[in-house]
């Protein structure tokens, strides 16, 4: 039950403005239509839905479609743009204090994850910032809560401050911070109990823990599947408390995680890790631009239009585009496509890009072989240039030398030229249908049936 | 209407004078001779609904199927008063979704003063309510659809009255027709009831467990838990923590051990006890994972080839503050498990669980029980009704005022 994502959702919307010059008031609203319905399926809330819409519309009219590229595309660019824009363009640090030790409190909703990645941070900070961590067991309400923050840190070979659970949470993460001084731990990692936000009495509890010793971070841990809730939760946590950084759990479910995008736009404080796992490494640094696609249901577009336009000729283009037209369509041009492809990266990874393509059954699973482009350039090369511009006189002999210079054999030739032929024949269809309209999307039909 | 002024008094026990009501049943009255084209219409309304309304019914001596009787139950008040049971249940639904209320339903309200038409942009105002309930959009969209047929039907022109007959399509739309199936099967006295939780990280699996424990327990069973998470740090001591202040056994095996293995011994041990209920605990995971979900399965096999038929009920914990991603969730687990119900857990925040109605619609899983707090008792069947209840609470008694006025 995938949701469908916006690049499906806009299907409908493109066809009827293909080919359009430019992109109309009316077009751009019917598309926010389609952008608005996506990203409440993805859980962002429906406030910063509106507010991001209204924006995006505004940068959308009027826009000049670019040569080659579809309104659609363009649309999903400006969409995709803001969307990493507002979830903040780079990466942020830990903000470690210049008089050790460093104080890290983790707060959030019951069930988030607080404990889980308190131990995942840990980790990094030994790994990636080669500190010295003190975990602190300062959950005294959930059964076997501290067992758990124990446990961790026994697995991590990380000691773990732990006073059981009759001792209020403030006095442990006193006596804590005290500890982490005399024994010169340059890093204190607090775990809370989870707590609803409005619960006041336990906010209480975290702004008395806050009082101790002003933390460096403050991070609110986030379950990726929070629904529209998200923006009061964050909004309470960041008012009571005063948050500096979010942690977004379980990311590595099928969540399209909307909640970030919400969180971000309350908040506005930087995402700074993502849960990607139960293991205890699984702990990644954000990347807005992910997240983006992820929330939009789609695959790596802009990397793959961005690629596009930096690859593709646009001359060179026009140019294939009369003759597919013309019917004049030749083994050298088929050649010069698929070096335009290759100049794009791995076939793997650029269908990977597509959106859709990982929904597509099977296709997620394919493994495309580099090779087997490598083997199709083969025959052309050894083809004459007569035998390139007219396939039709390839007879037998001919098909045995070709396979005999290009290390084939007759069979492949054989396939490649019928397959060549069927692309021949499609596009002639192709082109009829959209004569006039001056198609401007590449497109070569048939082009995957070679890599099978 | 009327039904909402009904389902009213029977939840709130009916506290205030019988003359105040008397009052209210006259000033029905005038509305219905005032409005004689959509009276038939409404009684049908009521008697489909109160067909629904059968578990509640059972509850309350004095319930009452029409106008009539429903005189009669508030001269029968001092017998109501005597069962505060559905009182304070109502009560803990109405304090559990405090936050919820006030968020939603004042929105209601604001939008029913803002809008004295029902037009379209009180359509749209109203969807936008919904989709922040986490509702979902399909769910959304059918709603509004039904209510703007509902509308024109019944020719409806002005807000006032309007929200008596959203929470009357909410309730629809969730049952669907279908009977309202909270009661868990258990098994005839003398043989193992097997419940089985299912669900993903954090949604509240074991304290469920716990709760409905001593739930189970405090209607005279024995209970024996089996501590089938054996991944999570601190999993098994958390369950043996619930077993302790419940009272019952908690079967378990070291941390790391096949799940399936700790549920064949826990069977085993539950029979030789001749134990009433075993709920077994499970780690939680993501639906996408799918060498987990595959030992979910085998857990269940392990389960059905002990005990012919079990697990009896397949409860699948789901967090209230989730958004469209339950429903996924949801078809997941129902594939893999066969899921007979949902436990909708941390409905004392602010979240609304709204897209349990989707659930319900799409999948068919009733949700049986919900999640009101932390304490032992915390634990509530859910009731549909209660539930919309819960989330129009205001906004119905200021109608019924108004009406009064």
């Amino acid at each position: 039950m995938a949701f469908e994502g916006l690049a499906e959702r806009l299907q409908g919307t493109i066809q009827k403005i293909k080919g359009k010059g430019k992109v109309s008031e009316q077009d751009v609203k019917e598309m926010m239509r389609e952008v608005r319905f996506a990203l409440i399926e993805a859980d962002v809330n429906l406030k910063v839905v509106k507010e991001f819409v209204k924006k995006v519309s505004e940068r959308a009219v009027g826009v000049d479609v670019m040569q080659s590229l579809t309104p659609g595309q363009q649309v999903i660019k400006i969409v995709q743009d803001e969307l990493t824009e507002l979830m903040g363009g780079e990466q942020s640090p830990i903000k470690f204090n210049t008089k050790p030790p460093t104080v890290i409190m983790m707060v959030g909703l019951q069930g988030a994850g607080k404990t889980t990645t308190t131990g995942k941070l840990a980790n990094v900070l030994r790994k990636k910032y080669n500190r010295k961590p003190l975990l602190v067991a300062a959950d005294v309400y959930r059964p076997a809560a501290v067992q758990q923050l124990q446990t961790l840190g026994k697995q991590l070979s990380l000691p773990v401050f732990a006073l059981g659970t009759d001792v209020s949470p403030v006095e442990i993460a006193r006596q804590a911070i005290e500890l982490a001084k005399e024994e010169h731990h340059d890093v204190v990692i607090i775990d809370t109990a989870g707590r609803l936000h409005i619960d006041e009495e336990l906010m209480q509890e975290l702004k008395d823990i806050r009082a101790l010793k002003e933390p460096d971070e403050v991070f609110l841990v986030v379950d990726a599947m929070t629904g529209q809730d998200a923006v009061n939760v964050a909004e309470s946590f960041n008012e009571a408390i005063g948050i500096t950084g979010v942690v977004l759990t379980k990311l590595d479910g099928d969540t399209r995680g909307g909640a970030a995008l919400s969180i971000r736009s309350v908040t506005q404080k930087p995402i700074k890790f993502v849960g990607m796992g139960e293991k205890m490494d699984a702990l990644e640094p954000f990347h807005p631009e992910r997240m983006a696609s992820r929330i939009l249901g789609m695959g790596d577009v802009l990397s793959l239009i961005e690629k596009a336009q930096a690859n593709v000729d646009e001359a060179k283009a026009k140019e294939l585009e009369e003759k597919f037209k013309t019917q004049s369509f030749t083994f050298d041009d088929f050649v010069e496509q698929l070096q335009q492809v290759k100049k794009m990266g791995p076939l793997d990874e650029i269908l990977k890009m597509i959106p859709g393509a990982g929904k597509i059954k099977g296709l997620d699973n394919v493994k495309v072989d580099d090779k087997q482009m490598g083997r199709v350039e083969a025959i052309i090369y050894s083809m004459t240039p007569a035998e390139k511009t007219n396939p039709e006189i390839i007879n037998g002999s001919r098909k045995k030398r070709i396979a005999k210079g290009s290390g084939t054999s007759i069979q492949e030739v054989n396939r490649l030229i019928k397959q060549f032929d069927e692309m021949k024949k499609m596009m002639k269809q192709m082109t009829g249908m959209a004569s006039g309209k001056g198609k401007k999307k590449m497109k070569l039909p048939g082009f995957d049936s070679l890599f099978k | 209407m009327s039904f909402f002024k009904r389902l009213k008094d029977k939840l709130v026990g009916n506290p205030t004078e019988e003359e105040k009501v008397v009052a209210m049943n006259e000033e029905e009255a005038t509305e219905q001779e005032q409005d004689d084209v959509t009276v038939p219409a409404q009684i049908e309304k009521v008697e489909e609904v109160s067909v629904t309304e059968s578990p509640i019914e059972t509850e309350i001596p004095g319930t009452i199927e029409d106008q009539e009787q429903q005189e009669v139950a508030i001269v029968e008040e001092p017998e109501v008063e005597k069962k505060p049971s559905a009182w304070s249940i109502t009560q803990k639904f109405k304090a559990g979704l405090e936050k919820t209320r006030n968020s939603f339903t004042s929105k209601v309200n604001d939008l029913v003063a803002r809008y004295r038409k029902v037009d379209e942009d009180f359509f749209e105002e109203l969807e936008d309510l919904l989709l922040q309930a986490d509702v979902g959009f399909e769910t959304v969209m059918e709603l509004m659809d039904k209510l703007r047929f509902e509308v024109q039907r019944k020719n409806i022109k002005d807000t006032n009255g309007i929200q008596a007959i959203i929470s009357e399509k909410l309730v629809e739309i969730y049952e669907q027709g279908e009977e309202d199936l909270i009661e868990l099967n258990m098994q005839p006295k003398d043989e193992l009831t097997v419940i089985l939780f299912v669900g993903v990280n954090g949604v509240g699996k074991t304290t469920t467990i716990g709760k409905l424990a001593h739930r189970l327990k405090s209607q005279g069973k024995t209970v024996v838990l089996a501590a089938g998470d054996t991944f999570r740090a601190g999993a098994i001591d958390q369950l043996q923590v619930w077993g302790d202040r419940v009272g019952c056994e908690v079967i378990k095996q070291s941390e790391g051990s096949d799940p399936a293995a700790v549920m064949y011994d826990a069977i085993r041990a539950a029979k030789n006890r001749k134990a009433d209920v075993l709920i077994c605990d499970t780690a939680g995971r993501l639906q996408n994972k799918v060498n987990l979900m595959n030992e979910l399965e085998k857990v269940h096999r392990v389960i059905s080839r002990e005990v012919p038929n079990a697990p009896h009920e397949v409860l699948l914990a789901l967090d209230a503050t989730t958004g469209q991603n339950a429903l996924v969730q949801a078809q997941t687990f129902k594939e893999a498990t066969n899921v007979t119900g949902i436990v909708l857990t941390k409905l004392d925040g602010t979240a609304k669980g709204g897209i349990v109605l989707a659930i319900r619609n799409k999948l068919h899983i009733p949700v049986k029980f919900v999640g009101l707090g932390e304490q032992m008792d915390d634990l509530q069947p859910f009731d549909a009704e209660r539930y919309v209840y819960g989330l129009f609470a205001d906004g119905l008694d200021k109608e019924l005022q108004n009406n009064e006025d």
